[in-house]
C-alpha cells in the first residue's frame, strides 16, 4: 500500500484513518482453479468501494471470505483489529473457530444477488429474528428499528407479508433493511440488482444510494452497474484474473483507464449512460 | 394359530378347507359381528397406542438419526449411518422376531408390548432419518448463508431457519410414514401382542366366520388410515398458510 | 447362552440357503405381478370415464392403507370360502404382496408417464398413431425409463417384505429360523444369521440401484 499512497486512489478522506478491513496475501483456490491471487486490499471506515470486473474474476469470492462464507487457502483478514479467520493463541496465529467467528463477524453484513429472505417468516419477522437472537435485543426495540428500516426502503405496508408475494426488487428492499438492522460498520453487496427485472432495478439503485449518502457506513459494492458506480463509489478497484488490476477515484477509472485490460472491460459499457449493463 | 407355527404347510391348508368355519351351522352372521365388535375394539385400542408411542418415538429417532447423519463430526456420521442402514436393510419382521425370540435368550428379557413399539421405532425411525436428512439438504444453501450473515450460531441456524422450512417438505413423507407404522403394527401379533389382528386371529379359531373376521379386520385398519390421512392433510394445510 | 459357531455352520446356513431361494422365488413373483397390474391400475386410473377411474382409486386407496398381513390372512382363509380357492402360501403370497405393491407401482407409473412431456403426445397423434402404438412406442418407452430406480427401490421393499409369508406358512427363511428355533431351543443364531443376510442382499441390491440410476443420469445428459 505503500506505492499507491503516492497517488490518490480514492476521492474519499482517509487522513489520518486506519482502514477498517485489511486483506493481506489473501489467495483463495477451489481445487487446482487459483480465484484469488495474493490479494491486498484495504477498505476505510465509511469509504464506498465499488468493484468490477469480468465474470469469474473473483468478485463475490473477494466479498464472501469476508462474510465467512467461504475460507481463505492463504493469508490473512483483520476486521477493525482484529484479525478473523484467525485468533491469537501466545503470540502464534491460528485458525479461528466458529466462536472467534462469531464475535468477529457482526461487524459485517451482505446483502446476496438472490435475496435469500427466509421464506416462512413475515417480513417483520425476517427484520427481527436476528436483532433477537443474535444481539439480545427486546422484541419491542427489535421491531422499532425493523420499521424505522422499512421505512427507510419504502417498505413499511408489506410488515406482515410473506416474500413470496413480493416482487425481486421489493424483495431485495427488504433484504437490504434485514442487513441494515445488524447495525453492521461494513455492508457488502454482491451483484444486489443483476437477478431483478429490469423495471426494478431502479429502486434498488437508489435505495442503496440513499443509504450510501446517510451513512458512515463501510461498503464493498460489486456490481455490473457502471453508471451506479460512478455515481455513489469513492473508489473504483477493477477485478481481472484474481488480481486487483486497476484501482481509483471513479472520475480516472471511467474516464482515464490506464490498462488495456480495463479499457477493454469497459467497452462493453455506456459509462455515462443509464448504468444498463451490455 | 398361526398359519406357519408348526404345522406343515400343507396340513394347514387341508385344516382350513376341510372344516370351513362359514359352514358351522351354529353361529349367524348378525351374531358373529356382536361377538367380535367388543373384541376388535379392544384391539383397536392397542393397535392406536402402538401408533401413537411407536410413532412418536420413530419420529423422535427420524430428528436424532438425521441430524446425526449431517453431523459435522465424521464419528457420529458413521455411527449413525451404519445403523440406520443396518435397520433400513434387515426387515421389520426379522427385527421384531430376533427382539422377541434371541434377546432372551442373550439374558434380556423385555416386555413383550416393549419389543413391538422399540423394534417398530427403530425401524421406522430409520426410515424417517432419511427424510429428515433429504429434506435439511434441500434447502437452498443460501438460506444458510444469509443466517451466517445475520451472525446466527450454528444452533439457531439450524433451528430458526432450517429446519421450520424443512419440516414442511418433510410433512407429506412423514405422512406416507406413519402410514407404513400402522400396517406394520399388525405385525406385532406375531408376536402375541394382542392387537387387533391378533384378536381376530383368535376369534378365527372359536368363532369362526373368516369372512366376516377379516373383512371387518380390513375395514377397522382402513379407517385409521383414512384418519392419519386427514390428520396429515390438515397439518400440511396448517405449515403452509399465509406462505406461497 | 453363547454363540455356538459349529451349530452356526453346520445346522442354521446350510439350512436357511436351502430355503433362500424360496424368499427369491416369493420377491421376483410378487414384483413381476406387481409390475404387471401396477400398469393395468395406472392405465384404469387414468381413463376419462369415472365409472372406471374411481372404482381404481378406490381400490388402490384401500389395498394402501390395509396391512399386507392382513391382506395375506384374508387371501388365504378367506378365498377359499368366497371363491372356493385353496392355495398354496407361496401362491397367495405372490398374489398378496403382488396386489399391495402393485398400488404403490401404480403411483409411480402414474408419475411416469406424467414426465412425458406433451409434445410427445401430440407428436405421436400428428402422426396418426392408433392409441395402443402411441402408449406402446411413444409413452410408455419414455415413461418407464426414469422410475427404473424407483421400481429398483420398490424391489427391495418387496424383498424386505416377504418375511410376511411366514404367518401363512411358508418356509422361506424367516419360517426355517422359526422352525430351527423351535427345534433346536437356539433361536440367536438362526435370527441373526437370517438378518445378516437381509443386509447383505439389501444393501448390495440398492447399491445396483444407485448405480442405475447414476447410469440413467448420465445417459440423459
Ligand atoms: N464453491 C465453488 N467451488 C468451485 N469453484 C468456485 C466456487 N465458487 C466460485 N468458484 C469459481 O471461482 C471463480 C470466481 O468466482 P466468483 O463467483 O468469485 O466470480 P465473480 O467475479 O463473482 O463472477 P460473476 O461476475 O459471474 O459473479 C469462478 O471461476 C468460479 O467458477
Ligand atoms: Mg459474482
Amino acid at each position: 500500500m505503500t506505492d499507491t499512497q503516492e497517488k490518490r486512489f480514492t476521492a474519499y478522506d482517509i487522513d489520518g484513518k486506519e482502514p477498517i478491513v485489511k486483506y493481506r496475501k489473501i489467495s483463495k483456490s477451489f481445487g487446482d482453479n487459483e480465484v484469488l491471487k495474493e490479494i491486498d486490499f484495504d477498505l476505510y471506515p465509511g469509504e464506498r468501494v465499488a468493484i468490477i470486473g469480468p465474470s469469474g474474476s473473483g468478485k463475490t469470492t473477494m466479498a464472501r471470505l469476508l462474510m465467512t462464507l467461504e475460507t481463505p487457502t492463504a493469508g490473512t483478514i483483520e476486521v477493525d483489529g482484529r484479525h478473523l479467520w484467525h485468533k491469537e493463541v501466545n503470540g502464534k496465529l491460528v485458525p479461528a473457530d466458529e466462536k472467534h467467528l462469531h464475535e468477529v463477524r457482526g461487524d459485517i453484513g451482505m446483502v446476496f444477488q438472490h435475496f435469500n429472505l427466509f421464506p416462512h417468516m413475515t417480513i417483520m419477522r425476517n427484520l427481527t429474528e436476528a436483532p433477537v437472537k443474535v444481539l439480545g435485543l427486546p422484541k419491542k426495540e427489535a421491531e422499532e428499528r425493523a420499521k424505522e428500516m422499512l421505512e427507510k426502503v419504502g417498505m413499511s405496508e408489506k410488515a406482515k407479508d410473506y416474500p413470496a408475494s413480493l416482487s425481486g426488487g421489493q424483495q431485495q428492499r427488504v433484504a437490504i433493511a434485514r442487513a441494515l438492522v445488524m447495525r453492521p460498520k461494513v455492508m457488502l453487496f454482491d451483484e444486489p440488482t443483476s437477478a431483478l427485472d429490469p423495471e426494478t432495478v431502479g429502486e434498488v439503485l437508489n435505495v442503496i444510494k440513499d443509504i450510501a449518502k446517510q451513512g458512515d457506513m463501510s461498503m464493498m459494492l460489486i456490481t455490473h452497474e457502471m453508471s451506479f458506480a460512478r455515481e455513489v463509489a469513492d473508489r473504483v478497484c477493477f477485478f481481472d484474473e484474481g488480481k486487483i488490476q486497476e484501482q481509483g477515484p471513479p472520475s480516472e477509472i471511467f474516464t482515464n483507464p490506464e490498462t488495456e485490460r480495463l479499457r477493454e472491460f469497459l467497452k462493453g459499457f455506456n459509462v455515462n449512460g443509464n448504468g444498463e449493463s451490455q | 394359530m398361526t398359519g406357519g407355527e408348526g404345522i406343515p404347510p400343507a396340513l394347514w391348508n387341508k385344516a382350513t378347507s376341510d372344516f370351513p368355519c362359514t359352514e358351522r351351522k351354529d353361529v349367524i352372521p348378525i351374531d358373529v359381528y356382536s361377538r367380535v365388535l367388543p373384541l376388535l375394539l379392544d384391539g383397536f385400542v392397542v393397535t392406536i397406542q402402538l401408533v401413537i408411542f411407536a410413532g412418536f418415538l420413530s419420529f423422535v429417532m427420524s430428528f436424532v438419526g438425521g441430524l446425526a447423519r449431517l453431523s459435522r463430526f465424521a464419528p457420529v456420521r458413521w455411527v449413525a449411518g451404519f445403523i440406520i442402514e443396518f435397520f433400513r436393510g434387515t426387515s421389520l419382521l426379522v427385527q421384531l422376531f430376533w427382539l422377541y425370540y434371541a434377546l432372551p435368550l442373550l439374558g434380556v428379557t423385555l416386555p413383550t408390548g416393549l419389543v413391538g413399539i422399540v423394534a417398530l421405532m427403530l425401524n421406522y425411525g430409520s426410515y424417517g432419518s432419511e427424510i429428515v436428512r433429504s429434506s435439511i439438504l434441500a434447502i437452498p444453501k443460501g438460506q444458510t448463508e444469509a443466517a451466517i450473515a445475520l451472525n446466527m450460531t450454528p444452533f439457531q441456524r439450524m433451528k430458526s431457519i432450517i429446519l421450520p422450512q424443512a419440516f414442511r417438505i418433510m410433512l407429506p413423507s412423514f405422512g406416507n410414514l406413519m402410514i407404513e407404522l400402522m400396517k406394520g403394527t399388525a405385525l406385532v401379533a406375531l408376536i402375541t401382542i394382542p392387537d387387533m389382528t391378533y384378536y381376530i386371529k383368535e376369534a378365527r379359531n372359536t368363532i369362526g366366520h373368516d369372512t366376516q373376521l377379516f373383512s371387518m379386520l380390513l375395514v377397522a385398519y382402513f379407517i385409521i388410515g383414512i384418519a392419519l390421512t386427514m390428520l396429515f392433510r390438515w397439518l400440511e394445510r396448517k405449515f403452509s398458510a399465509g406462505r406461497v | 447362552m453363547v454363540w455356538k459357531w459349529d451349530f452356526t455352520f453346520n445346522e442354521v446356513i446350510p439350512r436357511l440357503l436351502e430355503v433362500i431361494e424360496v424368499t427369491i422365488n416369493a420377491t421376483l413373483g410378487a414384483f413381476a405381478f406387481a409390475v404387471m397390474v401396477g400398469l393395468v391400475l395406472a392405465l384404469l386410473r387414468r381413463s376419462d370415464r369415472k365409472w372406471i377411474s374411481w372404482p381404481t382409486y378406490g381400490f388402490i386407496e384401500f389395498i394402501r392403507l390395509t396391512p399386507p398381513l392382513v391382506q395375506l390372512f384374508f387371501i388365504f382363509f378367506v378365498f377359499p370360502h368366497l371363491f372356493g380357492l385353496t392355495l398354496s402360501p407361496m401362491v397367495a403370497g405372490i398374489l398378496g404382496l403382488g396386489i399391495h405393491y402393485s398400488t404403490y407401482l401404480s403411483e409411480v407409473y402414474r408419475a411416469g408417464i406424467e414426465s412425458v412431456p406433451k409434445g410427445q403426445w401430440e407428436a405421436a397423434t400428428a402422426l396418426n398413431f392408433s392409441p395402443l402404438q402411441k402408449w406402446k412406442s411413444v409413452i410408455l418407452p419414455q415413461a418407464i425409463r426414469p422410475i427404473l430406480p424407483v421400481m429398483g427401490n420398490y424391489l427391495i421393499v418387496l424383498f424386505k417384505e416377504t418375511p410376511l409369508l411366514s404367518a401363512i406358512g411358508l418356509m422361506e427363511l424367516v419360517g426355517m429360523a422359526k422352525g430351527i428355533g423351535a427345534e433346536t431351543f437356539r433361536y440367536t443364531e438362526p435370527f441373526t444369521i437370517v438378518g445378516i443376510l437381509f443386509l447383505i442382499l439389501s444393501y448390495s441390491a440398492s447399491l445396483l440401484v444407485k448405480r442405475m440410476e447414476l447410469k440413467l443420469d448420465l445417459n440423459r445428459r
